[in-house]
């Protein structure tokens, strides 16, 4: 395989892990280590930002309720807005991803991470809970328009001393890179921006541009509704 | 420069004393709130519009026309007339016949209204906010500048020559100002109309107000009504004052921690100094205030809240001497010392009328008799163009 012109990525960890160490935040370093490796036996450097949810969770629930961004949550939204991959990882409560990490990808824009290349990783106190990554977290993913490696990557205790979660990891890091390398996001960004729905002001506040030939603004001036 | 103040008609348990006003009570302080922003010497009270509790404003005429009534140089406005869920032709005949009674004191500011079950309850469907908002006020526009009117459009039901009565007051519609926080299309009618726009910029960061704005100026000025600088832009904010900044943050600190919307949420020093709230001393508010006109432009309405969250009348009434004595003058002579010459003032119904008529006196319809066709005729009015036909619907 051929590696493209060397090339200077960022990769964003997002992490709902609440110890100190979390086994969720080793989890994800595991994964952002890896991927910044393989991209250096590529040819690549990877700058790897991490975001830690437990430090924003005053300003995530006082966005969810009252729409207001506070000085931590912007930088988050401005890091992933420049993210060329992201790995996403949370632990596991009652069956469920945290309610801090799904209340962080629910207070960001709509078209904020349309396209970029995305890891999702679980932690968890028992193997029961392996599906939740694959069953709920992909379609958090799915309606954010993000592009879900195939392969998730989920560590019960029992995991962290098998092999085979290395194997999961190396997997989940090289579909990410060659997501990355292939420029899919930027691409998809340049030719089919439009065709996805956005708001004045969404995509983290860089969708500004106003959009003068529309029905809506045709009607806003003095025009007829289009008929339905 | 027009200064006031907006009430949302939130009927909210005042925290330090655990009372709620009874709907009678409330109604009767925001009328005793409108009549001491007169008091005060500000220019304009503006109500909103709900229609559940525990809100009681679900009929802003009925409270306007009383408060008109009951002052003399006020002007009454709303914040905001929910131009989706009204039937235009309605909002024409209501806010035209407040108009006739305040003499001309009135204008109004239509918006939206982000209450989902509220369209249901009226026949309407959220999804369609959008261009339901845009084509009434097509059609409001046209119902307040022509006297007979023919129209079919996507939402409402036909109209073949129909009169909107009564006509406005000189034949000079109210002017309307449009509210929008985030709607570019909703800049953009504002400013093909020559209309004011009103930011209630709370919440986003102030860049993404000065592009909304940047752009409704921009559009204000294509369409020929002026240049950027002349576009009629209006301004919301917060403010609690007290005599001493500490007192004025220990006084408020109770009723923001508790307030809907972002109670409970952000810390009151966070949202004062991420959105337009202001608590402190007159002097701390007015230099927040003055950085308005520094993102904004030079602007021509200020409103303030004042009175929400469960603040008791008393405590409101006192804000009110506050702004009236000590901020509001100071800002008037601070914004009038930096103001660009070219800037006009936000039109009043006299400012109209003299602009329409100039010196001639202005056109007040009488109309014609009955002659069994009143209902559909083509004149109305013994003035009427006789040119002008009904175009009756045909198969």
């Amino acid at each position: 395989m051929t590696t493209t012109d060397r090339q200077a990525y960022t990769l964003v960890v997002v992490t709902a892990g609440t110890g100190d160490p979390s086994s969720t935040r080793m989890l994800a370093d595991r994964i952002a280590q890896r991927v910044a490796g393989l991209a250096s036996r590529r040819g690549h450097e990877v700058a790897t930002q991490v975001i830690d949810l437990r430090a924003l969770a005053t300003e995530i629930t006082t966005a969810m309720v009252s729409r207001l961004v506070g000085p931590n949550l912007r930088q988050a939204v401005d890091a992933l807005a420049e993210a060329d991959g992201i790995v996403a990882a949370t632990p596991v409560y009652k069956a469920g991803a945290s309610g801090l990490f799904t209340s962080f990808f629910q207070v960001l824009d709509d078209d904020l991470l349309i396209a970029k290349p995305v890891v999702l990783a679980a932690t968890a106190g028992s193997a029961r809970h392996s599906l939740v990554v694959d069953e709920q977290m992909r379609s958090l993913f799915a309606y954010l328009r993000t592009a879900v490696v195939p392969t998730s990557v989920f560590a019960a205790p029992e995991d962290w001393g098998d092999p085979a979660l290395n194997t999961r990891v190396d997997r989940a890091a090289l579909e990410l890179l060659l997501l990355v390398e292939s420029g899919f996001a930027r691409q998809v960004r340049d030719e089919s921006w439009n065709g996805y729905r956005h708001e004045f002001g969404s995509a983290g506040g860089t969708e500004v541009s106003i959009d003068l030939d529309s029905d809506l603004m045709r009607l806003a001036a003095g025009g007829s509704a289009a008929r339905e | 420069m027009q200064f006031g103040v907006f009430s949302v008609s939130d009927i909210t348990r005042d925290p330090v004393s655990g009372e709620t006003p009874s709907e009678a009570e409330r109604i009767d302080a925001v009328v005793r709130i409108a009549q001491k922003t007169e008091e005060v010497g500000l220019d304009v009270f503006a109500i909103g519009e709900h229609h559940n509790p525990p809100f009681f404003s679900s009929s802003p005429t009925t409270l306007l026309s009383f408060i008109a009534a009951t002052t003399k140089r006020l002007i009454v406005t709303t914040a905001t007339t929910l131009i989706t869920t009204n039937d235009p032709v309605r909002i024409a005949e209501e806010y035209a016949v407040l108009q006739h009674l305040a003499k001309g004191r009135v204008d109004l500011m239509l918006g939206r209204g982000n209450t989902a079950p509220v369209y249901p309850w009226f026949g309407q469907d959220i999804r369609q906010g959008l261009p339901l908002a845009l084509e009434n006020y097509n059609l409001l526009h046209r119902l307040w500048r022509e006297d007979v009117v023919d129209w079919e459009g996507r939402f409402r039901t036909p109209l073949q020559g129909f009169t909107s009565i009564p006509r406005p007051l000189d034949d000079v519609p109210p002017f309307v100002w449009h509210g929008s926080i985030r709607t570019p299309e909703i800049a953009e009618q504002a400013a093909y109309y020559g209309d004011g726009f009103f930011a209630n910029h709370i919440f986003w960061p102030k860049e993404h107000f000065m592009r909304l704005i940047g752009f409704y100026r921009q559009r204000f000025a294509h369409y020929g009504h002026g240049t950027e600088k002349q576009a009629i832009v209006g301004l919301g904010g917060q403010a609690y004052i007290a005599r001493r900044s500490q007192d004025a943050i220990r006084e408020f600190r109770p009723y923001f921690d508790e307030a809907p919307v972002y109670g409970h949420g952000p810390a009151l020093e966070d949202f004062m100094r991420m959105t337009p709230l202001s608590v402190g001393s007159p002097q701390e508010v007015i230099d927040k205030t003055l950085t308005f006109r520094e993102h904004f432009g030079d602007y021509q309405r200020q409103l303030f809240l004042i009175d929400h969250a469960g603040l008791p009348l008393k405590t409101v009434l006192n804000q009110l001497d506050l702004l009236g004595e000590e901020v509001v003058p100071t800002l008037r002579k601070e914004l009038a010392a930096r103001r660009d010459p070219e800037v006009p003032d936000a039109p009043t119904h006299a400012s109209l009328v003299k602009a329409k008529y100039g010196d001639r006196p202005p056109r007040r319809p009488r109309p014609l008799a009955n002659r069994g066709d009143n209902v559909t005729g083509s004149a109305p009015y013994q003035d009427s163009d006789p040119a002008v036909r009904v175009v009756y619907p045909s198969a």
